[in-house]
């Protein structure tokens, strides 16, 4: 598919006998936020870690910048997700690691310049609004703020694309509403092409509606108007492991299916 | 194809997949990065924080070794050879298994637990997901530091086991210290040094191999993770067991 920075072609994942993903389909275009939402097990988080290669589809293609990563080895892959950053659901920072060494990992591990290491962990904490935090270790940290801790280790390697597992689920609306607006930033002023997996509703269409604008060095966030399409999201709408609906979330509120009616009330 | 009995397919799999670790942590020991700090920080807590443990237990195994010893050969006249008796015994297999065992406890336990924790929370996939390789940075240093440190705690416990056994001998028995300690040290033989040495480097690397597998491998939460731990501690204790058995037959050839 033309443009398309990540795809996945008819791809089927099952443990044991019980199938997961049975043949999903669908790509992003650069720059773009695809929502993938749908009920909990119906396979959103499985689509995040296969691209990721953490896991193996057992049929099916997965291209990430128009390379198929299906057959690739581990070491292989490493080159591959040196393109991508990944917020797990559950933060999964390093206990025994301060702020600062989660942040700094992926570059310590490249072999980076200490002074340059600095300089970006304060940059990408910074981005997220937790330069005070850098000392701390993620046991004296809130839910909201580790997961911001995540987002920060995630963008210190400038992805180029942006998974997010659930990344509000389990926090209140004021901080879920303070990672949104940074997924926005990142999808408006940076560019970064995100897959972001939830089933809070709310929250996508938080992201499908609202843009961010970068005015005198100042982002402001604004919604967009009944006849008017900014935000570059499109909506992946999952049901036991199939695709059920694919589109932008206007599409998707007028939609007259059962079940997604059911699904959005 | 006759079906197998589930726990012997379970064993063979279990075989299978603690070969193939063994082999990538071969593998991957010679290839970059090398993570120098991380084995010095696994080495200081798997030799420096077991040492107490290690040698109360080696003090002890010498001082009741030598009560028996001494309580048997009394009967056949030979109590001054007590000395010999407990210091064979400690270095060729006493100082190596119940250290082992004690490391076995303390570090395989631990490090299953860390690692299975890791795993349930997903550290373990975001450690990949940052482009490390979860065998090089998180197996790899425990085995190289478990490998290097046993037979150091097992020279620190042979040593303090005899002190054990001197301290019994002199102060119980009435046997003096130069007539235990020279008995101690002439019936040892170059083949009892080597052998002595030999199996806990191989029960350092089980531990390791052992703990890191099961660790890796939970599944279930944090009740997955007691699971892992407890498996880890049996696992590697029978192996010891097993793997002393089949050391000790080969090294007697020799001596």
């Amino acid at each position: 598919m033309n443009g398309a920075i990540l795809e996945l072609r008819n791809v089927v994942k099952a443990y044991g006998d019980h199938e997961v993903l049975g043949g999903v389909s669908f790509s992003v275009r650069r720059g773009e936020t695809k929502i993938i939402i749908g009920a909990s097990g119906s396979g959103k988080s499985t689509i995040l870690k296969l691209v990721m290669g953490l896991e193996k589809p057992d049929e099916g293609q997965i291209l990430i910048g128009g390379e198929d990563t299906t057959g690739l080895k581990e070491r292989e892959m490493v080159r591959i997700r040196q393109r991508m950053g990944m917020v797990f659901q559950e933060s999964a920072l390093f206990d025994s690691l301060t702020v600062r060494e989660n942040v700094a990992y992926r570059l310590s591990e490249l072999g980076t310049d200490e002074e340059e290491i600095e300089q970006r962990v304060r940059k990408s904490l910074g981005f997220v609004g937790l330069e005070d935090a850098i000392d701390k270790t993620p046991s004296e940290l809130s839910g909201g703020m580790k997961r911001r801790v995540a987002l920060a280790r995630a963008l210190i390697g400038e992805p180029e694309i942006m998974l997010y597992d659930e990344p509000t689920a389990g926090l209140d609306p004021v901080t879920s509403r303070k990672i949104n607006e940074l997924i926005i930033a990142l999808r408006d002023i940076n560019n970064v092409t995100g897959v972001f997996v939830t089933h809070r509703i709310r929250d996508a269409f938080t992201l499908a509606s609202q843009y961010a604008q970068n005015g005198d060095g100042k982002v402001t966030f604004r919604r967009e108007g009944q006849d008017l399409c900014i935000a570059n999201t499109r909506f992946l709408l999952l049901r036991d492991g199939k695709t059920i609906f694919e589109g932008p979330d206007e599409v998707l509120r007028r939609s007259e299916d059962p079940y997604i009616k059911r699904f959005l009330s | 194809m006759l079906a197998m009995p589930f726990s012997l397919r379970a064993a063979v799999k279990e075989v299978q997949d603690i070969s193939f670790l063994t082999a990538r942590v071969f593998i991957s020991a010679f290839r970059r990065p090398y993570y120098v700090r991380d084995i010095v920080v696994q080495m200081e807590s798997i030799g420096v924080g077991s040492s107490p443990v290690v040698m109360l237990t080696g003090f002890f195994t010498g001082a009741v070794l030598t009560l028996q010893s001494a309580n048997t050969l009394e009967r056949f006249g030979a109590t001054g050879q007590t000395g010999y008796a407990v210091g064979v015994s400690l270095v060729r297999e006493l100082g190596p298994v119940i250290g082992s065992l004690m490391v076995a406890g303390r570090c395989g336990s631990g490090m299953a637990s860390e690692l299975g924790s890791m795993l349930v929370t997903e550290q373990v996939n975001a450690m990949r997901a940052l482009g490390t390789d979860p065998i090089k940075k998180l197996v790899v240093p425990r085995v190289i530091a478990t490998t290097i440190m046993m037979p150091i705690l097992t020279i620190a416990a042979d040593a303090v086991g005899i002190l054990g056994g001197l301290a019994v001998s002199t102060l119980m028995l009435r046997i003096s210290s130069n007539q235990y300690l020279g008995s101690a040290f002439d019936g040892l033989e170059n083949i009892d040094i080597f052998g002595g040495l030999l199996k806990p480097l191989v029960f350092g690397t089980i531990i390791a191999l052992v703990g890191c597998h099961c660790g890796l491998r939970t599944y279930g939460g944090t009740q997955g993770v007691g699971r892992s731990t407890t498996q880890a501690v049996v696992n590697a204790s029978v192996l010891i067991l097993l793997f002393d058995f089949l050391l000790s037959r080969v090294i007697l050839n020799y001596t």
